[in-house]
């Protein structure tokens, strides 16, 4: 049987540019044009510096911010709005649906982050900088902010599966928040050197998303090369960790009675 | 077309509870011990007043929620297995679609989960359109669509793969009569074309117009299976005369309805003769008279008042 995932996606996507949602590009092309003008009047030698940590930063805040409010409402949207029982009628798993809608929200953040790259290009270019070879670090640091992305969208669509969209914002929130401090909860943990706490805050650090090695935008920001090692590590962590909460979604999702 | 033999539908002991109440769940039965045979090409129509369960079964068969007990069959296959939804064709009460899209665009994307090529799928979206009557509203967003519209969408998205089985939760629903007419000729049209309609609705002329067979259900109980005129029994209950008088006998006064220059009273099948004798005395024209028999409206009125004092007892046990 075709998987049938694909036309979800392209759906999916599609609503989200109907639903204007790559407006926020108009503002992030706003911002990158006032920052380039303004770095050039006032940051003599350090432009590259501020405009790409500006840049890149700005590409994660508005990435996690799309991630976060559509994926929650991914699933949730369909049931409220009963556009579901019509499309669970057609021959389709409900793991192609939510696979689907998955796979259509990343690629509306991978158009969406792709879009703003080409902008933080555009901004370097105007400040008069001419493009280097360690410049792929800042592709490199937009890769990983898609990864860290893919993490983020999949634990909304898990969280939307069985709760409210202000409930699924929240534990979304604190997981990405978790995520980033998860080293220091395990570094915390061996600090205190009491068996119980380290086995709980090595658990943790186990249990959570990493987000701490996803972070590169300083080494970018300073022409500083990224090991490719942390490259496929990265992969390879979000394929895997993202399948497993995707399943867990899935797991959850299955047998969910639509009221 | 998959090859198959024995009913339709074949539906044993659905059950379906749900959990009630915030902090002391209690379970409510919404569908009790649901057992029904459909065969293929019969127009079902599932009857009951609103919360007797008619939109759980539907629900339950297409797989939106799961039975607490019981099972079913879609042209052979379990309700459970996927690959049963490419003979069937649903239509959600109230259906409400993505309204971002056009109809064109919404039924393109429904069929490409029938595995068209893209010709095909592109003609049947075009001949759907016409037939449901909204070619010229093909490419309108659907935000843009009245009730009646979205419920001819929903009809042609449940019919656009050329499903064996289609199910409608009130089809009727919203519409106005010139819609429903509509609706009529298409489940006319599809139960000539040999396909298996089962439809809710409490709307009891169409379900006496369209069915070769009704179900009856009433707070999650199956109350009866046949043919409306089954359901009802034929008892003649009465009799209807239809006649022109220039004055009604005194004693008929006040039991006689006038239409326009005619009168209809309903009367006793005993005391029919001494009626029409009385009225030839008056020399009334006697137009028609015909036998009265309940209607599905009077034994559909009947399980709610006994609901209603069921209900009533239930507050009032004294």
């Amino acid at each position: 049987m075709k998987i049938m995932s694909g036309a979800v996606a392209i759906n999916t996507f599609r609503e989200a540019v109907r639903d204007r949602v790559l407006y926020n590009l108009v503002i992030f092309a706003l911002m990158m044009i006032g920052a380039a003008i303004l770095v050039g009047q006032i940051s003599i030698g350090i432009e590259r510096l501020v405009i790409i940590n500006l840049g890149l930063s700005a590409i994660s805040i508005f990435g996690l911010i799309m991630a976060i409010f559509m994926g929650v409402g991914l699933v949730y949207k369909e049931i409220e709005k009963r556009t579901l029982y019509s499309l669970l009628s057609k021959p389709i798993y409900r793991w192609e649906f939510l696979v689907g809608k998955y796979g259509g929200l990343l690629l509306t953040l991978g158009v969406n982050t792709s879009l703003m790259a080409l902008g933080l290009a555009a901004a370097l270019f105007y400040v008069g900088r001419p493009f280097l070879r360690s410049d792929v670090s800042i592709v490199v640091a937009i890769y990983f902010i898609l990864l860290e992305l893919a993490l983020v969208t999949a634990f909304a669509l898990f969280f939307s599966c069985f709760s409210s969209p202000m409930l699924s914002t929240l534990f979304t929130l604190g997981i990405y928040v978790a995520g980033i401090f998860a080293k220091g909860i395990h570094d915390f943990g061996e600090l205190t050197h009491n068996p119980a706490i380290e086995g709980t805050t090595r658990a943790l650090y186990f249990l959570l998303p990493n987000f701490h090695n996803f972070n590169v935008i300083a080494a970018a920001a300073h022409g500083e090369s990224v090991p490719f090692s942390l490259v496929w590590q990265n992969t390879l962590y979000t394929t895997l960790y993202g399948a497993l909460v995707l399943l867990g979604a899935s797991a959850v999702f299955s047998r969910r009675n639509l009221k | 077309m998959s090859a198959m033999s024995g009913p339709a539908i074949e539906i044993l002991g659905l059950t379906k509870d749900y959990a009630v109440g915030f902090w002391r769940k209690r379970m409510r039965r919404s569908l009790d011990n649901l057992t029904l045979q459909i065969e293929e090409g019969e127009v079902f129509g599932f009857l009951g007043p609103n919360g007797a369960g008619k939109t759980t079964t539907l629900k339950l068969l297409m797989g939106l929620i799961f039975p607490t007990a019981g099972k079913a069959r879609i042209r052979g296959r379990s309700i459970e297995d996927v690959r049963m939804h490419r003979d069937i064709g649903f239509m959600p009460e109230q259906p409400y679609f993505y309204d971002y899209l056009t109809a064109r665009e919404l039924l393109d994307y429904y069929a490409r989960f029938s595995n068209f090529a893209t010709a095909e799928r592109r003609g049947r979206v075009v001949k759907t359109l016409s037939r449901v009557g909204l070619s010229e509203a093909a490419d309108l967003q659907l935000r843009k669509f009245s009730k009646g519209m979205l419920q001819r969408v929903g009809i042609a998205q449940a019919i656009l793969h050329d499903p064996q089985v289609i199910f409608l939760d009130e089809p009727m629903s919203g519409l106005d009569p010139v819609g429903r007419l509509e609706v009529r000729d298409i489940i006319l049209d599809l139960k000539k074309q040999g396909r298996t309609v089962f439809f809710s609705t409490h709307i009891l002329s169409d379900a006496e117009m369209l069915c070769d067979r009704v179900g009856v259900l009433h707070l999650g109980k199956l109350q009866g299976v046949g043919a409306p005129e089954e359901i009802v029994s034929i008892e003649v209950v009465g009799m209807e005369i239809l006649f022109e008088a220039r004055a009604l006998p005194a004693n008929l006064t006040g039991r006689a309805t006038k239409i326009g220059k005619r009168y209809r009273i309903a009367v006793q099948e005993a005391e029919l003769y001494a009626t029409l004798e009385l009225l030839r005395g008056h020399e009334a024209r006697i137009l028609s008279v015909s036998p009265v028999r309940p209607t599905l409206e009077d034994y559909f009125m009947q399980l709610v008042r006994g609901q209603h004092s069921s209900e009533a007892a239930e507050v009032n046990p004294q």
